[in-house]
């Protein structure tokens, strides 16, 4: 296998992850190591009255208790929007499992003892845990508003209100106006590595292992609390096992960096799968969507309020509510345009990226909007969709780049795929959704690729391989553009000491951003092959052509592997080339700069509702995807369809419950369900849409997300389409069905395909 | 026999390997194997038995290490990931699991890899929802369960040819 562009080249890395040999954090182990656990309340909001180590010191085996005052003062303060996250909690917990101390130990059994032995004196205080408490205005502030110096909404709950639009939402001409609100709940990402986290002194400075999405965004962190020069700061950032957002940022690196440096000894802190509950989650979203229609079906106005409960500490999630937000009227054709979001802090685990980044949110609740559009009208939803759709280079948001896809052809596939329009049996029902997002607004990445004098290739580069597979894409751009064997490739990761900057693996931007790096260093590469034939060889560079791996000279085609011995001489050495892809932000922009690329797709399901239990199977589900071109389509695939089944988590089983006083009832996989192997639509199918019209090489866009925005939405109008029930709150539980089953006034049965299946009537 | 410290000495193999180790009563095997023998290609999630990452074989049969004491295992005979590649060589299910894109982040595969292997050993060849409901203990949160399926039936296969 060589690896070329399009071919379905198997994971680089994958040898190691199919026989257990790969290393992930917690399974890396450091000599001398001292194993942390945190102590943390059961609570969302306590006042600290006082803490007593003193038993937990006397634990055979425990080396070091820590607790707020033990640690620099003012205790350090981080965060990527703002620094308001204390590294251990500051008088008061603000969300349950929020650490009050942590605890280091020779075993797991020493610190897990003296967790039990550490005595918490507190007073549980009222919480604010929804968008009503965050928005009342005798609620207690989440935040001390000392924190946001100068700003008008310190003294609430609203962290940031962002407001977008474009034209007069007033003024325009409707002959149907459609509204509602539409609710999302919390969600978690539950990776299947919980998140790892370990630190040890190194030289005069400190080392990091974290399974985290950004490492050299880590690395600021800890040399901003340590107050440490970045090249005294070295993090190592194995591949996450699972990460979807849930580990771009600093969490308990901060902590366990400190505590390493106190007890100056490695120490490590892996999170059970409950506290991975508790460190990251989905923002949860109300969101009202008015939007105008011509009676022929044309959109006249959008008008989107969404209040988005982010948690007690920002974390990424108000960049994630502007940016899910600003693209909320989806890729359609909005004369006018309102937006107003709102990140409301609240009392529970701080929420953070995931999957969609803010989009998912909003996408629910206007895409369900169109869907009831759809049926008011009396208009096919397909149609809908497509007369409305954004086409090729129109602009769609003022500013911004205009639809860089044939968005259309991706809705006809789809319907295709899904046979839209040929008649169901009663009981079963279609739907259909589409979903954009954003891509990135700003990047830089750097990569150094190295050709050894044996003709392997060597490729540095600061993504986090966490499963989409940029391992192997990399592998395959040396391979096509230096004809070097996939298989005599390696791709190293993952150390900010030995590899060159990368801003972050989010927004699916790897193949793009870093994808061009490569390339950029392989054209280096190239250049240097070719003076090296020039000096070999006594022919003008202009006669040389360097393509793949054949350096082609007016008479001759020599390798490069060939040509590297006499080349490089008798110190041997290697060729090393240097890219480097920028993506400028733009001032003055609300987004900071506009989006490099669009993430379209479009996702239709059949299912098919057991009106007795509300129980609903889905049948089909199709979704197919804008990708400019599928340098890997086995991956492709993969991201698509895993995609669309973390998807259907959100839209059928996952949420938070949570009890009268904010407490979470079902941290962990017993009574936090997600997608199983049992859970998946009787069948599934994707597609690519390949125009080479991306910003990327060899004209790929970004993949990874599309095919999780539109499926609650397509979900929910299947169910609509098959028993006329309207359901505008998620996750859709049998309960839910049932309860809406149960709730259909009798001429919203009539609009279902199975008024006359209805059991015991 | 119960050492002085509380700890307990057992003999058991481990992927053919004969082993004497000493081990807490309260430690379960997941540990046993990750901590005291090494063998980190067992994974840990969520302790309680419900996402599969830590299935190996016991005796012959799948077990969520993470729910069987290391006492437990006096005298048995147990297989890890570790254990089913013979001199680097990947077994079918292995290669099968890389050719059909069944592994993205890869953390819960040696898991699925167990529990596909302990499948085709009692049948040998499953149908589509044999396989969904012999791995539906087994979570993956990339979503490759379609992938999975296909890598186990393909297995299946080229073993019958």
């Amino acid at each position: 296998m060589t690896g070329e562009i399009g071919s379905g080249t198997p994971r680089v890395g994958g040898g190691v992850r199919v026989t257990g040999a790969y290393e992930y954090v917690g399974d890396i182990r450091l000599p001398n190591v001292l194993h942390a656990k945190l102590v943390s309340l059961s609570c969302p909001r306590a006042r600290i009255r006082s803490i007593d180590t003193s038993a937990a010191e006397r634990v055979p085996g425990v080396r070091l208790v820590t607790t707020a005052s033990d640690l620099p003062q003012p205790v350090p303060r981080f965060g990527p929007q703002f620094r308001d996250r204390p590294v251990l909690a500051v008088e008061e917990t603000k969300y349950q499992g929020e650490p009050v101390a942590a605890v280091a130990g020779e075993s797991e059994d020493a610190a897990e003892e003296a967790v039990r032995l550490v005595r918490v004196d507190y007073d549980e205080l009222p919480a604010v845990f929804d968008v009503a408490g965050a928005l009342a205005p005798d609620s207690p502030l989440v935040q001390d508003p000392s924190l946001r110096p100068g700003d008008a909404w310190a003294e609430t709950n609203v962290l940031r209100e962002h407001r977008f639009g474009w034209g007069d939402v007033d003024a325009a001409q409707s002959d149907v106006v459609v509204e509602g609100t539409y609710s999302f709940p919390m969600v978690t990402h539950f990776a299947i590595e919980p998140h790892g986290f370990m630190a040890a002194p190194d030289g005069d400075g400190v080392a990091i292992w974290s399974s985290i999405q950004h490492p050299y965004w880590l690395q600021r962190v800890i040399a901003q609390v340590l107050a440490l020069p970045l090249a005294k700061v070295r993090v190592i950032a194995p591949d996450p096992g699972g990460a979807f957002g849930g580990k771009q940022h600093a969490k308990f690196e901060p902590l366990v960096a400190l505590m390493a440096l106190r007890a100056r000894r490695p120490v490590r802190l892996i999170l059970s799968l409950e506290q991975t509950f508790q460190a990251a989650r989905r923002i949860s979203t109300e969101i009202r969507v008015r939007t105008g229609f011509r009676s022929d079906g044309a959109i006249t106005f959008r008008d989107i309020d969404a209040n988005y409960l982010v948690g007690a500490y920002a974390d990424i999630s108000d960049r994630a509510v502007s940016k899910g937000s600003y693209v909320s009227c989806g890729p359609y054709r909005v004369p006018a345009a309102r937006i107003v979001a709102r990140s409301l802090l609240s009392h529970t685990p701080p929420a953070t990226a995931f999957r969609g980044f803010g989009t998912p949110q909003p996408n629910w609740a206007v895409e369900s909007n169109m869907d009831e559009a759809a049926r008011l009208l009396e208009i096919d939803p397909l149609r809908l969709r497509t007369q409305n759709l954004a086409r090729r280079g129109e602009i769609f948001i003022p500013g911004d780049t205009p639809a860089d896809g044939e968005w259309e052809q991706a809705v006809r596939r789809t319907a295709e795929m899904i046979d839209w329009g040929s008649p169901l049996p009663p009981g079963r029902g279609r739907g259909i959704a589409v979903g954009l997002k954003s891509g990135p607004t700003t990047g830089l990445s750097y990569s150094t690729v190295r050709l050894l004098a044996d003709g392997s290739a060597i490729v540095q580069a600061g993504t986090s391989d966490m499963g989409q597979g940029s391992r192997t894409l990399f592998a395959q751009f040396v391979a096509e553009e230096l004809g070097v064997p996939v298989e005599r490739i390696s791709i190293v990761m993952g150390d900010t000491a030995v590899v060159p900057y990368d801003q972050q693996t989010s927004a699916s931007r790897s193949t793009v951003l870093m994808g061009n790096a490569v390339l950029q260093a392989c054209e280096e590469i190239r250049a240097k092959v070719r003076a090296m034939a020039t000096r070999l060889y006594g022919i003008g560079e202009a006669a040389i052509i360097v393509e793949r791996g054949t350096v082609r000279l007016p008479d001759r085609e020599v390798p490069i592997e060939a040509m590297l011995k006499p080349g490089l001489g008798s110190l041997g050495g290697e060729v090393i080339g240097n890219g480097e892809s920028r993506k400028e932000g733009e001032p003055g922009h609300p987004m900071g700069g506009t989006a490099a690329f669009y993430e379209f797709n479009c996702t239709a399901v059949e299912v098919e509702v057991d009106e007795l239990t509300g129980d609903v199977v889905v049948a089909r589900h199709v979704t197919v995807s804008d990708v400019g071109r599928a340098i890997n389509p086995l991956q492709v695939r993969g991201q698509d369809e895993g995609a669309a089944i973390q998807g259907l988590g959100h839209t059928f089983m996952e949420h938070y419950v949570l009890d009268g006083s904010g407490r979470i009832r079902n941290l962990g996989a017993i009574d936090y369900r997600i997608p199983t192997s049992m859970d998946l639509p009787l069948e599934m199918h994707s597609a690519s849409i390949e125009n080479g019209d991306g910003p990327g090489p060899y004209g790929a866009k970004g993949v990874s997300e599309g095919a999780l925005l539109p499926v609650a939405a397509a979900v929910a109008a299947a169910i609509r389409d098959a028993t006329g029930a309207v359901i505008r709150d998620l996750p859709l539980t049998p309960e839910r069905v049932w309860l809406a089953l149960m709730s259909r006034p009798p001429e919203g049965r009539a609009a279902g395909r199975s008024a006359e299946a209805r059991p015991g009537e | 026999m119960t050492e002085p410290d509380g700890t307990v000495v057992i003999a058991l193999t481990v992927n053919g390997h004969r082993r004497s180790v000493r081990v807490f009563p309260h430690h379960t095997l997941l540990d046993l194997l990750r901590d005291e023998l090494g063998l980190t290609g067992t994974k840990s999630c969520c302790l309680v038995g419900e996402c599969g990452a830590c299935t190996v074989s016991l005796n012959g049969r799948i077990v969520d290490s993470c729910l069987v004491l290391a006492a437990e295992a006096d005298g048995a005979e147990v297989t890890t990931i570790e254990g089913l590649a013979v001199n680097g060589q990947l077994s079918g299910l292995q290669r099968a699991f890389l050719e059909e894109g069944a592994s993205q982040c890869g953390y819960c595969t040696p898991g699925q890899v167990m529990a596909a292997r302990d499948l085709l050993e009692r049948t040998p060849h499953p149908t589509v929802g044999e396989v969904q409901e012999a791995m539906g203990g087994n979570l993956c949160r990339c979503g490759c369960y379609y992938q999975i399926t296909a890598a186990v039936l393909a297995a299946a296969e080229a073993a019958g040819r």
